[in-house]
């Protein structure tokens, strides 16, 4: 069920990138594909009734949900937020250029 | 010890470039020539370490195998080494009057070395998700890379480009996800022995595909070539069509579909098809561009066609064809690129139609040369590789794919001869004027086409036996890929 949810968001942020005609909205919908992407990551890790996967004196051998997927998740979060940066730097410099963010005013590459 | 020196020494020397040369562009370019240079010699000598120690595994950090994360050397990953540091160096050689006009070029020569750690970095990585870490590391400098020259439409190609390509990231991360979750594992060695065979297998490789697909220009993603290529700066652009494109899409597929997973139907099929679809696609593309870069890219969509197809025919004399051919190309779209450059300069324009017409016998001798190899006339390199991938069609009984890569290479003929006749031919022979190239610029397009009509020698069987053959059999034998993960369990 949850794991349906997220490839709704997913599909959401695919389809913002297909059809928004507005640069910044585009970089939203990418952005939103990325969170969908490391909720899918971080529900793989989940264990029914497991706790967070730190070794503690107090319980010694309890049951932990999977540490890799969410060491992964910080990775891709920090190449996220790099890729939004870029592209924010780029959607700037094309403003500049163009003065406006409509992408179907934005066609100077043809053919 | 050699494995981690690739990826380390390219990003030590980038790092070193924005701290100490800032606003010294000779220092910095000396300092990407020693890089490279070091990188070509070093990937050579690993060569002779391969033969005499096999295959080699190197762990991060003291981690033993299940645990660690690691980076595996063999032929194949070592070939794509080589032809990536040889192809930044001569660029980084071309680049020294090309990229004289334009200021900050230190930043320049920083970005070509972080891009060259992202492609070794993806050759020799033993682990999936650093396989998409490094691909990220390669694009984020090729976005910067294509905007270098800062017009509207360098903006606009590069955010084209890496809108594109940060969804295709998704759809491979999102695969990585899939994996991880039927195998419990990232490690391709530890994916390769396990073998999942799950029902939604299927779903991981056409997630793959697509990703990677984007990378390698496959037809239905090949759109963003043209655009980029034309935008690019011509070194960069040589970089991308000989070396970005192989390594980020063409042998991450072929390293999966081969290695890693044991050459599965579904996905070698859908590589057969779309493969010859950009082939064909591509080839009729380029016959009405007027814009001599983006006929280059079209021209580069139809021989990554001619290399996926050759994947996509399974059997290992089409691996031989398909690697052949990526040297090959690789090589060659060096030189092409190169020269369009050199011509552009000096036109000040890429539209074939206006050019005046130029005279230089280097730049004509190497682009005829080029152009005869890159359509198969039969010394040169270009068609020993297509000679093998239409064998190798014949022989898996795919007569129709053997007929369509002819006749596509009949068109590459058609184009490329169009291409050398408007640019270097005129009626009118007072128009034509004498170019004067600039030293390193004539180095490195020499540099290049030696090396390529030295790659034609590698048919010889003799030679073939010692070089070709070992990266073929390098990706076909899972055997002694999973038995690096069985024998590091053991210990």
């Amino acid at each position: 069920m949850i794991y349906s949810m997220c490839f709704l968001l997913f599909l959401v942020g695919l389809y913002g990138v297909l059809t928004k005609r507005n640069i910044v909205k585009i970089i939203l919908s990418v952005g939103i594909m990325g969170y969908a992407i490391n909720l899918f990551l971080i529900l793989i890790a989940y264990r029914e009734g497991a706790g967070f996967p730190i070794l503690t004196p107090a319980e010694p051998s309890k049951a932990m949900v999977d540490p890799l997927p969410q060491a992964l998740v910080l990775t891709s979060i920090v190449i996220e937020l790099s890729t939004t940066a870029l592209l924010v730097a780029l959607a700037i410099k094309i403003y500049q250029k163009y003065h406006t963010f409509d992408i179907r005013k934005i066609r100077r590459l043809r053919g | 010890v050699i494995a981690p020196s690739f990826v380390i020494i390219p990003l030590i020397a980038a790092l070193a470039i924005t701290l100490i040369a800032r606003n010294k562009p000779r220092f910095a370019e000396l300092v990407t020539l020693a890089t490279t240079a070091c990188l070509i010699v070093l990937s050579l000598s690993t060569f002779l370490v391969l033969n005499r120690q096999g295959i080699m595994l190197y762990e991060f950090s003291g981690w033993q195998i299940p645990y660690t994360i690691s980076l595996v050397v063999d032929h194949f990953s070592v070939l794509l080494v080589s032809m990536v540091s040889l192809l930044v160096f001569a660029a980084t050689l071309f680049s020294h009057h090309y990229m004289r006009i334009y200021g900050g070029s230190w930043n320049y020569y920083s970005l070509i070395l972080f891009l060259t750690t992202g492609m070794n970095g993806v050759a020799f990585s033993g682990d999936l998700f650093n396989v998409f870490v490094f691909t990220e590391i390669s694009l984020f400098a090729s976005f910067a890379l294509i905007s270098f020259e800062g017009r509207a439409a360098q903006y606009e190609a590069g955010f084209k480009y890496a809108i594109m390509s940060f969804v295709t990231s998704t759809f491979i991360l999102f695969g990585i996800g899939s994996i991880y979750s039927m195998t419990s594992t990232l490690t391709l060695m530890h994916i390769a022995y396990i073998s999942p065979e799950a029902m939604g297998i299927n779903v991981v490789y056409a997630l793959f595909i697509a990703g990677f697909g984007f990378k390698a220009a496959l037809f239905p993603f090949h759109f963003w070539l043209p655009d980029v290529h034309s935008s690019a700066p011509s070194p960069v652009s040589a970089i991308f069509s000989g070396v970005l494109i192989k390594v980020l899409g063409a042998y991450a597929l072929i390293r999966l579909f081969f290695s890693v997973f044991d050459s599965p139907r579904f996905p070698l099929e859908v590589l057969l098809v779309m493969g010859t679809a950009s082939m064909i696609v591509g080839a009729v593309m380029a016959i009405p561009q007027n814009d001599i870069k983006r006929m280059l890219a079209y021209s580069s969509v139809s021989q990554m066609g001619y290399i996926l197809l050759s994947c996509g025919l399974g059997t290992p004399l089409g691996i031989l064809g398909a690697v052949y051919h990526m040297l090959n190309h690789s090589l060659l779209k060096g030189i092409f690129f190169f020269n369009a450059g050199a011509v552009e300069k000096h036109e000040g324009t890429r539209n074939m139609d206006l050019m005046k017409g130029v005279r230089n016998p280097i730049l004509y001798t190497t682009t005829l040369l080029g152009s005869m190899s890159i359509s198969g006339i039969p010394p040169f390199g270009g068609f020993f590789s297509k000679l093998i991938i239409v064998m190798a069609a014949i022989r898996s009984g795919k007569f129709v794919y053997a007929f369509l890569a002819i006749a596509v290479s009949v068109i590459t003929l058609g184009y490329y001869l169009n291409m050398v006749s408007k640019v270097f031919r005129k009626d009118t022979e007072e128009e034509m004027k004498t170019m004067v190239l600039a030293q390193p610029a004539k180095l490195a397009i020499l540099t290049v086409t030696i090396v390529s009509l030295a790659a034609s020698l590698l048919f010889i069987p003799g030679i073939r036996e010692l070089t070709l053959d070992k990266i073929v059999d390098s990706i076909i034998d899972r055997e002694a890929y999973i038995s690096l993960f069985s024998e590091g369990m053991a210990r």
